[in-house]
């Protein structure tokens, strides 16, 4: 008897402290949410968005500049990234579906979705903003479609395996050449997942900041050309986060707000497109 | 007809671009920064640079030992913390949890591997590290530096920008992910197994402990290396936290900086070949560990599900 209730004793501290495991990652989650809410909600005003940072040392200001900056940086990002990742994605699910270098892809690219994101800045600062001599918004847009292409040509190899294969055998036995099958069939049929997808993918890198560091660096005013060295949001968050002023800390939690609250809302509802779409 | 035979190798020749490009980006990313490294390599050779704390740009005298040093350490302390944390969450969730709460704590804590790395580096400072100044530090010390060998880690005026805050932060940061790939795996396993081991009459505890546990370790092992090189290369999140110091305490609450808070901190100030040239040093070491730890997860969870 000793030994059965040894037993379970054991049995109730060890799912005891597994209850409490769970407990202490969802305390995280609430301190975070709650941190960034209660600091971040009081910052959030018209002034946030349409005005640009004071002077340092003035109060005020708001970080139109960064919003924009960002927006152009993604953008641009997204220009680049998304189209040369679905068609590699396209690549692996089909022509090359099933051969050892569509393997060998994969895998690399699950290895470059993990890859320090500040390794991919020091590359492309040497190969962009060294030989351009200045920092600049495209180059902050090439190192986020770097990091974007591994994501988007996974998330599309993957949407794209699921798509039945007799339905290219229907469209193959009608005389449609591949490339065809793949817009019209293919595509068609996986255009929701591609679309999660890719809109995974860019919200992902729309929340780096180590790669722009030294590529699109930063800039107090307001610029739409990219050419030259260009605000984003999460830079600027860096910045103010680091400097002495109550006045940028408010800010740099108002732009952390409008960050988190951005990236949940893109995740939740792209999980459950993919949930309602795919099952589980 | 013959229009689709060219268009047919177009689109053969593009996706098959865009396929190769993530190859060719990883390779021309290991040939720039072993290049742009070359003269610090020359300089210092591997050894003297890897073990050397010195770190003097005034000089020009660069060691990396320091920023290695807090790489491995932060890393060390995430594990620590995260491991047994997120195996209990996955415990938890998919054995624990009543039905209707399975959705809901499975996707708070997902969320955490949502949000983005500045935040909870802002978070960090702002919040955290005043918690582990005048709360947990103090704490800790009161306990540890009675006893003669953990004293010395402990050590020091608590300041809340050190290794164990740092780690702190990056145990957050990987919890959700050694979690749900824990979570995966478990759900991998086959019923039949977990039920019998109830009919022998084992408890839930021993079932865990002795089948669902075992069955899954391939997988949980992957995504723990997974996990260390997340922990390996973060960056933002770190470097509000850390501080930014190069040489080397023992001391858990004492300043220290990681490869890639250096980059972070000094890429743009470095204004001579030989500084610039040890920061690449420093990037072409954390691209190379990392690529070894993931390529070594790869493989694992490869053979785990190739079986």
């Amino acid at each position: 008897m000793r030994y059965m209730l040894r037993r379970r004793i054991n049995n109730t501290i060890f799912l005891g402290l597994s209850v409490m495991a769970a407990l202490f990652g969802a305390f995280w989650l609430l301190f975070i949410i709650v941190s960034i809410l209660k600091n971040g909600f009081q910052a959030i005003n018209w002034d946030l968005f349409f005005k640009d940072p004071a002077p340092p040392g003035f109060s005020g200001g708001g970080l139109r500049s960064a919003f924009v900056g960002q927006l152009i940086i993604t953008v641009l990002a997204s220009a680049i990234g998304v189209p040369i990742g679905i068609l590699g994605g396209t690549f692996l699910s089909e022509y090359g579906r099933g051969t050892r270098l569509s393997r060998i892809v994969s895998d690399i690219a699950d290895i470059m979705i993990s890859l320090p994101s500040i390794v991919v800045g020091t590359f492309v600062y040497t190969v962009v903003v060294r030989p351009m001599g200045h920092f600049s918004g495209y180059a902050g847009a090439i190192s986020l479609a770097i990091i974007m292409i591994p994501v988007i040509l996974r998330s599309t190899e993957e949407v794209l395996r699921l798509v039945p294969w007799d339905l290219r055998e229907a469209a193959f036995a009608l005389g449609a050449p591949y490339h065809r099958v793949i817009m019209d069939v293919v595509y068609r049929s996986a255009a929701g997942g591609l679309f999660t997808g890719v809109i995974l993918g860019i919200a992902r890198v729309a929340t780096e900041t180590a790669p722009l560091l030294f590529t699109s660096f930063n800039n107090p005013f307001f610029s739409l050309n990219p050419n030259e060295a260009m605000p984003s949001l999460t830079v600027t968050i860096y910045q103010y986060a680091m400097g002495p002023y109550d006045d940028w800390h408010r800010l740099a939690w108002g732009a952390s707000f409008v960050i988190v609250v951005f990236v949940l809302i893109v995740n939740i509802s792209g999980r459950l497109f993919i949930r309602r779409r795919f099952g589980r | 007809m013959k229009r689709d035979g060219f268009v047919e190798r177009v689109a053969f020749a593009l996706t098959f671009f865009g396929a190769i490009f993530v190859v060719l980006i990883l390779v021309l990313m290991f040939v720039v920064l072993l290049y742009a490294s070359l003269d610090a390599i020359e300089h210092f050779g591997v050894f003297r640079f890897v073990f050397s704390v010195k770190w003097d740009p005034s000089k020009s005298i660069f060691g990396g030992a320091g920023p290695i040093y807090g790489t491995v350490i932060t890393t060390i302390i995430a594990l620590i913390i995260a491991v047994p944390v997120s195996l209990g969450i996955a415990v938890f969730i998919s054995q624990l949890c009543p039905e209707f709460l399975k959705d809901i704590f499975s996707y708070s804590i997902e969320m955490l591997a949502t949000i983005p790395s500045i935040v909870y580096g802002m978070w960090g400072l702002f919040s955290l590290a005043p918690i582990m100044r005048n709360y947990i530090e103090p704490f800790l010390q009161r306990v540890f530096l009675p006893i003669p060998g953990l004293r010395l880690l402990f050590e020091g005026t608590p300041l809340g920008i050190d290794l164990l805050t740092s780690g702190v932060v990056l145990s957050i940061m990987i919890i959700p992910f050694i979690g749900s790939i824990a979570r995966d795996n478990f759900e991998l396993v086959p019923k039949e197994l977990i039920e019998s081991a109830y009919a022998m009459g084992a408890t839930r505890w021993e079932v865990i402990r002795d089948v669902i546990i075992p069955y899954s370790k391939l997988g949980i092992f992957g995504g723990i290396i997974i996990a260390t090189g997340r922990a390996l290369g973060e960056t933002m999140a770190v470097a509000f936290v850390l501080g930014n110091d190069h040489s080397i305490h023992l001391s858990l609450l004492k300043s220290s900086t990681t490869i890639s808070v250096t980059l972070a901190n000094e890429f743009t100030e470095a204004d001579f070949n030989l500084y610039s040239s040890s920061l690449f040093y420093l990037a072409f070491i954390l691209l190379f560990l990392s690529f070894l730890l993931l390529g070594l997860a790869k493989f694992i969870v490869k053979r785990r599900f190739s079986r």
